[in-house]
């Protein structure tokens, strides 16, 4: 068990990192924090509509969407990725749609046959196309990404300027995007996700938004996919905005905390990642997970340190 | 007492597939080329030890995870076995850490332990903070799959050690089952099979009405815990034929169809554990066909299959009969109300004739002869109504006649209803009467007629025809006239 937790050296862990490693580093961390802030920006609205689930699904099924893609386009191209995620996406939202309302299955057990069934059938079709040679998605790579390649990429070069990778580019796109589509429709996706009801009498699409939510769902997703897989990718959805939830009751304080939490648990992840040797997406996970449970431990702490002090006047009576 | 002993059934099934381990313990042999053929013929005749222990993993795990299923679905935790599954993922680590090789047992108590401890953070989460349950279990399942995921990147990292294989756990290899695995599945399946059976009426009542169960006392925490430990058990014994994500495909999907097709937790609990046998063993199937291909996902598939079937195809909620219930319905409605206009056409002639012309018919329908001659024909296919030679005019069948009768009186009977005790304007009682007359059965027939002192006028004047006329048969047939109800004397 000594060997598995490597003595923590100080220099190692966190000078390191930002001196001789730097240049690895910081595409790591960038991209990391990108990963998150994106996901948890629009996981904020799928917690809100209690559909963080459905967030899991869809980067589950997002997988035969990439092959399909790869299969009409016969290349791995970005746009060829985005267009396949976002159709895939689709097919699952329209799928747990029509299983839920056309049986009495109810919408969790919904939600799981689409993406198990959709996921399956992109396993299948991945291994019948790596067994022919033709195609090669890291089976790993799905489950856990692997971040750590992004400072390895060649960098874009625009102008003489050298810009960054092209993932991170990529992501600071969506991440851009995603701001901006909340700034812009802010008013809308609060109505939509606190008050359907609300919505409905003035006049909003409930239907259009819920599509685009998961539209947009779907591109945040393929773009964490690459880098730290599926699975983690519904913990950079999901995580940030529970640490901002448990914090901040209103929806702007909300925001702004999913971003400081996505930056904090990339820092840590990154130095948890190079302490233990161990992935580096992981870790973020990780450590966004325990800035999470910081946040669960502090305001039940504050919670019975309120209620102590408003019993203490009486206590006091007593004596 | 039918489940009970197609329980009993499958609890030997479960034994039966476990006999041939003892002899054959033996580690897999890869697979040879050979054609597809060979190996469908090599799968019949169950030569391989190594494919037995797969297709007795496969069908086990099916039966086992299809009982738990069964549970999660009523209960509405179908995503708990998601988030299970993929939080057990540390534990197999430090199942693995134990001493460093991939013991089954090691790995079985550790994943065992960190599900349960999953479960009770999923609840503890629920109950101290606002967060909802989709919240509670995305956040089990990602931070503990994330911890899992550094383990294993640590684990990679160590010297020494039997690693080779740790992400089978991931996607799954049913090939891979040791001889151990399978017994482990076998016990877990057997285990989970005698507790249902002993305490199938508390897991009944506590699935479906926690409240009342409380109310008589019983323990519901202790049972949905004690559900829980043999979820866990079931992933975790699952795990290594099907992979992290697919276990929630065979403990979801089987027991969704099961659920589309019974309304008893008995027949669901045993139609769900068939399903998954029947998943599993093509799972194995397709996975020894098709060379080295994953076996969960065909499970998936398989089990997909069953639950399209089921979708579609089930008697009473599928998708399929519900159309063909539809469908038959407005056919009848149709038919009724051709029916209908030839009585109104035989009684403008007062009922002197039994024929009526399809031209006559089709100006009282506002409808091409086409149509008419179309509805006729249906007409004649259910007995109804026969054309004459020259296929110009109709007359009634005696089962026509009664049926006609009958949606006439319906028909005439709501109207009077409706005037008479509802004080609707009588020109305003077609529409209602249009839509009820398909509808209304005989016995709330008699008590109209009782409840209207046996009229025999409706609103509009006209004869509601009595039951003598519809015993009677064809008035002209018969050479009287349609008297309406009353007329027995005559």
């Amino acid at each position: 068990m000594n060997s598995l937790f490597p003595p923590f050296d100080w220099h190692r862990v966190v000078v390191q990192p930002w001196s001789e490693d730097f240049a690895l580093n910081i595409w790591i961390v960038v991209m990391g924090f990108l990963v998150a802030a994106a996901c948890g920006l629009v996981g904020n609205y799928l917690l809100l509509r209690r559909m963080a689930l459905v967030g899991d699904a869809i980067s589950h099924s997002i997988l035969p969407g990439l092959v399909v893609a790869f299969l009409i386009f016969r290349e791995a191209s970005t746009w060829a990725m985005f267009g396949g995620a976002l159709a895939a996406g689709m097919v699952t939202v329209a799928l747990i749609e029509f299983i839920h309302k056309q049986s009495r299955v109810k919408p969790d057990a919904a939600i799981c046959i689409a993406f198990t069934v959709l996921f399956a059938i992109g396993v299948v079709m991945m291994s019948a196309l790596e067994s022919r040679g033709s195609f090669h998605i890291d089976a790993d790579c799905v489950l856990y990404g692997e971040i750590a390649f992004v400072s390895l990429e060649p960098p874009v070069v625009w102008n003489g300027w050298e810009l960054g990778p092209p993932s991170v580019l990529r992501m600071a796109g969506l991440f851009v995007a995603a701001v901006a589509a909340i700034l812009v429709f802010y008013k809308e996706l609060l109505v939509t996700s606190f008050d359907p009801g609300l919505a409905k009498s003035l006049g909003m699409r409930a239907g259009v938004w819920h599509y685009g939510l998961m539209a947009a769902l779907a591109l945040v997703v393929v773009g964490a996919f690459e880098s730290v897989g599926a699975i983690l990718a519904v913990a950079m959805l999901i995580v940030p905005p529970m640490f901002a939830a448990q914090l901040a009751g209103r929806l702007p304080g909300r925001l702004l905390l999913t971003v400081a939490h996505a930056a904090l648990s990339t820092l840590l992840g990154l130095h948890l990642s190079v302490w233990l040797n161990c992935s580096a997406a992981g870790a973020m996970v990780v450590a966004g997970s325990l800035l999470f449970v910081a946040a669960w431990i502090g305001t039940a702490v504050r919670a019975k340190l309120v209620r102590i002090e408003a019993a203490a006047p009486q206590i006091k009576h007593a004596f | 007492m039918k489940v009970r002993r197609g329980i009993f059934l499958l609890g030997l099934l479960a034994v039966l597939l476990l006999a041939p381990e003892a002899a054959h313990a033996a580690r897999i042999n890869e697979l040879t080329e050979s054609t597809m053929g060979e190996r469908a013929v090599r799968f019949f005749t169950f030569q391989d030890p190594s494919l037995r222990n797969a297709l007795a993993g496969s069908m086990l795990l099916g039966i086992c995870c299809g009982l738990m299923g069964a549970f999660l679905v009523v209960r509405k935790l179908a995503l708990m076995g998601d988030a299970l599954s993929h939080a057990v993922l540390p534990g197999v680590a430090l199942g693995f850490l134990w001493n460093m090789t991939k013991d089954p047992v090691a790995i079985f108590i550790g994943a065992t332990v960190v599900g349960l401890l999953g479960a009770g953070t999923v609840q503890l989460i629920r109950s101290t903070t606002k967060h909802k349950e989709d919240a509670a279990l995305g956040f089990v399942l990602a931070s503990f799959f994330a911890v899992g995921i550094c383990l294993f990147t640590m684990i990679q990292n160590l010297p020494g050690g039997n690693k080779s294989g740790l992400d089978k756990f991931m996607f799954g290899q049913a090939a891979s089952l040791s001889g151990g695995d399978v017994m482990l599945l076998a016990v877990v399946t057997i285990l989970s099979l005698g507790v249902i059976v002993v305490f199938y009426k508390e897991y009944l009542l506590t699935s479906f009405d926690a409240g009342f169960a409380r109310a008589i006392g019983l323990p519901v925490k202790i049972f949905h815990y004690s559900l829980m430990l043999m979820l866990a058990f079931a992933i975790v014994s699952s795990l290594q034929a099907v992979g992290v994500v697919l276990v929630s495909a065979m403990l979801v999907i089987p027991a969704a169809a099961a659920f589309l097709l019974t309304d008893r937790l008995g027949m669901m609990l045993l139609l769900s554990a068939i399903f998954g046998l029947c998943s599993g063993g093509a799972g194995a199937f397709f996975s020894f066909v098709g060379r080295n291909l994953p076996t969960g996902p065909f499970m998936v598939l398989a089990a997909a299959g069953l639950f399209a079937g089921a979708l579609f195809f089930g008697p009473r909620h599928g998708i399929a009969s519900r159309w063909w219930r539809q469908w038959s319905r407005s056919a009848r409605i149709q038919r009724e109300n051709a029916l209908k206009a030839i009585y109104h056409e035989l009684e403008s002639g007062d009922f002197v004739t039994e024929h009526v012309a399809l031209q006559a018919l089709a100006e009282r329908r506002r409808e091409t002869l086409e149509e008419v001659r179309r509805q006729v024909a249906k007409l004649g296919a259910h007995r109804q109504a026969s054309l004459s030679a020259d296929g110009e005019t109709v007359s009634l069948t005696p089962e026509g006649w009664q049926r006609a009768c009958e949606i006439v009186r319906n028909h005439r009977l709501w109207e009077l209803y409706l005037t008479n005790e509802a004080q609707v304007a009588s020109d305003h009682v077609h529409e209602d009467a249009e839509i009820i007359e398909h509808v209304l059965g005989e016995a709330s027939v008699l008590q109209l007629e009782k409840r209207l002192n046996y009229a025999r006028r409706d609103p509009h004047g006209k004869l509601i025809p009595g039951l003598n006329d519809i015993r009677r048969g064809h008035a002209a047939v018969t050479g009287t006239r349609a008297t309406g109800f009353g007329s027995s004397a005559s």
